[in-house]
């Protein structure tokens, strides 16, 4: 039984490219079924489709790497062939380390991002996996989850937003019922409210010049839209600004607003300036309790996270290299299984043959003692031997082993089938 | 034994510390040495304190050297409430290098010997109490460090303040005050023991030393509820409450 992987993602794949394979988790269960039952060397099949890779796992007989570069071909459609230069096919363990590297996230546009294990999961469950591919993803979930417990890979922001949101975290002990603050309709100040929201914060005023697009963005919070004229009132309740206007000069700052900020009394307030230029006078980050964070300074966070996210996946590596090890281990004992089994089917039929000879001649209740008796004494003599093949089986000498286990028996390959 | 023990928890406690200041720098795959570090010098520790419970002819630490031993384990305790929490863990920077400084002096004074006279049960409770408030005190005054710590991060802008994570400051600032307000009635309760059961005498300069402790740190909380006074400004008010305690407590209870 051989795993084939055939793939395209980020790395070397244009978005154009991606899309052309794109699939959703239907056709993906669909197509993997179809794969798994086609009637080719491919007897089970997992697709895994992303925003950043569609990837086909197919385990069968020889000729299923073939195969599956052929699927995933046929996935693109008409202009193919502008697909293989970009594609990859990986084959066994190789295949397998490449998954085990996706689901820890190592693999990803952003190291270490959370999303991808679980996609991972949902392909498995909705592909048509077997015996091997079962083994294969169980232990990438497994490789995954021990990225994520056993390193912080996963634990700082990749995103301004993201990070805006975990510094709120910083300064507030948890975000539900925070009040947030919007100046500025813009896209990004809209990514960062969701961010907060979806940390349970509540965004309670959206304020804009255009009176309208502050309605918009505040329908859409069940938030109250107000001038930016009139910003003190919320400014005096808020927990957490975020400003990003395309206004050519400071939209809060000034003796009114530094007297706001002083009159909260060292009560902390995070004010988030995502505008270039920026919104938010730099002095008003002296003010006692105030906390002011700027595009710099934010992408300064940003990149350090991402360093040590970078340090942290080191870590990673290493975790998934134990858990190839195990995989490689785990296929390497299945080659000795069969002699294992047909060394115990041959003691058994012997055991079983000098039983027979001993029907009638034994009294019933000896019979039931000699046969417990034979069953230990083989059982105790297999024992070691099948323990050193399985040992002997993860080295280089593991089929050797099973061969001169067949020689020295008498067993043959059709007492193996 | 007893020396072994005070070495173990000596070591132990050193440990943890430097594996905090490690973790600081961004050293993060050992942090769980630093909390083993703590556990162990404080189940020595606790050991030792039982060794001499029970060799001693009454309450063992009365002596100064014997109360600071006391006063340690007191502050591990304290520290150990927070600090098994991951976020909580480098409030050890501040409590455990003084936690093993605390037993090396008490060591050098024959506070840690076993078989030492020992004195009434009354005093046993008035300065188990006192020494309580002074060891939550000092965790207050830990937390309230790295409080001033956390927030001069953020304030700065340092970049790594997403990769070493502490507590949120508001977490810290309302344990702070929390951990105050405890070691404050543990004062109370430790001076009306003394004055209730002890034969005080007139005013003293100890009395007068622990009142002027009970005071700030009542004003201390009065202003925080009253006034409003929280993070920073109030930081510095534990911090400063701590340098008044280890300015006169050992003039005024140590210096025979």
């Amino acid at each position: 039984m051989r795993l084939a992987l055939a793939g395209v993602s980020h790395h070397r794949a244009s978005l154009e490219v991606r899309e052309r394979v794109a699939v959703d988790r239907e056709a993906a269960a669909e197509l993997s079924r179809s794969l798994a039952t086609s009637g080719g060397p491919a007897h089970e099949a997992v697709v895994l489709s992303t925003c950043n890779r569609t990837e086909l796992y197919v385990a069968g007989d020889d000729g299923v790497v073939e195969h599956a570069d052929r699927a995933l071909l046929e996935l693109a459609g008409p202009g193919a062939p502008a697909l293989s230069p970009a594609a990859y096919r990986l084959a066994d363990e190789s295949a397998a380390l490449h998954l085990f590297r996706v689901a820890a996230g190592l693999d990803s546009m952003v190291p270490g991002e959370g999303e991808i294990l679980g996609q991972v999961r949902d392909a498995f469950e909705a592909g048509s996996p077997g015996p091997l591919l079962g083994r294969t993803f169980r232990m990438a979930l497994r490789a995954g989850r021990r990225a994520r417990v056993e390193t912080a890979i996963g634990e700082s922001p990749a995103s301004i937003p993201a990070a805006a949101a975990a510094l709120a975290e910083q300064v507030f002990d948890g975000l539900a019922g925070r009040s947030v603050v919007l100046v500025g309709a813009g896209r990004t100040s809209d990514l960062t409210a969701r961010n907060l929201r979806s940390r349970g914060a509540l965004i309670s005023a959206v304020a804009n010049r255009t009176l309208e697009h502050a309605e918009r963005l505040a329908a859409s919070f069940d938030a109250r839209s107000v001038p930016i004229e009139e910003l003190e009132g919320p400014l005096s309740v808020a927990d957490i600004v975020v400003s990003s206007t395309s206004a050519p000069g400071f939209v809060l700052g000034g003796d009114a607003v530094a007297s706001v900020l002083r009159a909260r009394r060292g009560r902390p307030l995070l004010i988030v300036d995502l505008a270039v230029p920026r919104d938010v006078d730099p002095a008003l980050g002296a003010i006692d309790g105030c906390f002011l964070y700027d595009v710099d300074a934010l992408e300064s966070v940003v990149s350090a996270t991402l360093d040590g996210r970078r340090t942290e996946a080191l870590h990673a590596e290493r975790i998934v290299s134990e858990e190839a090890e195990r995989f490689r281990a785990w296929r390497a004992s299945l080659a000795v299984v069969p002699a294992i089994a047909s060394l115990r089917a041959h003691a058994e039929g012997i055991r079983a043959a000098e039983l027979a000879r001993l029907e009638g001649r034994l009294p019933e209740g000896d019979r039931d003692v000699v046969d417990t008796l034979t069953a230990q004494i083989v059982n105790k003599l297999l024992h070691l031997p099948t323990v050193r093949l399985k040992e002997a089986a993860v080295t280089a000498d593991g089929l050797l082993y099973a061969d001169v286990v067949r020689h020295l028996f008498g067993l043959s390959e059709e007492d193996e089938a | 034994m007893a020396e072994l023990l005070v070495w173990l928890t000596v070591i132990a406690y050193g440990e943890a510390a430097l594996v905090y200041a490690g973790e600081l720098r961004g050293h993060r795959r050992y942090s769980m040495l630093g909390i083993w570090g703590v556990r162990v010098g404080w189940l020595a520790q606790t050991v030792l304190l039982v060794a001499q419970a029970r060799s001693a002819d009454g309450f063992p630490w009365g002596t100064w050297a014997g109360a600071l031993n006391l006063l340690s384990w007191l502050l591990v305790t304290g520290y150990l409430v927070w600090g098994c929490r991951p976020r909580y863990r480098l409030v050890g920077l501040a409590v455990m290098p003084v936690a093993a400084a605390l037993v090396v002096l008490a060591w050098m004074g024959g506070g840690t010997a076993l078989g030492s006279r020992g004195d009434g049960w009354a005093l046993a409770i008035h300065a188990g109490l006192m020494l309580a408030g002074l060891a939550s005190f000092t965790v207050a005054a830990a937390m309230a460090s790295l409080y001033v710590f956390e927030e001069r991060r953020l304030k700065r802008h340092d970049a790594t303040v997403l990769r070493l994570r502490l507590p949120s400051l508001e977490a810290l600032d309302r344990l702070a005050a929390r951990t105050t307000l405890a070691g404050l009635l543990l004062l109370s309760a430790g001076i009306i023991v003394g004055l209730g059961w002890l034969d005080v005498g007139g005013l003293d300069a100890a009395m007068t030393v622990a009142a002027l402790i009970w005071v700030a740190y009542a004003l201390a909380l009065a202003v925080r509820w009253e006034a409003g006074i929280r993070g920073r400004r109030f930081a510095r008010l534990l911090l400063g409450g701590l340098v008044l305690v280890v300015a006169v407590v050992p003039l005024t209870h140590f210096a025979a």
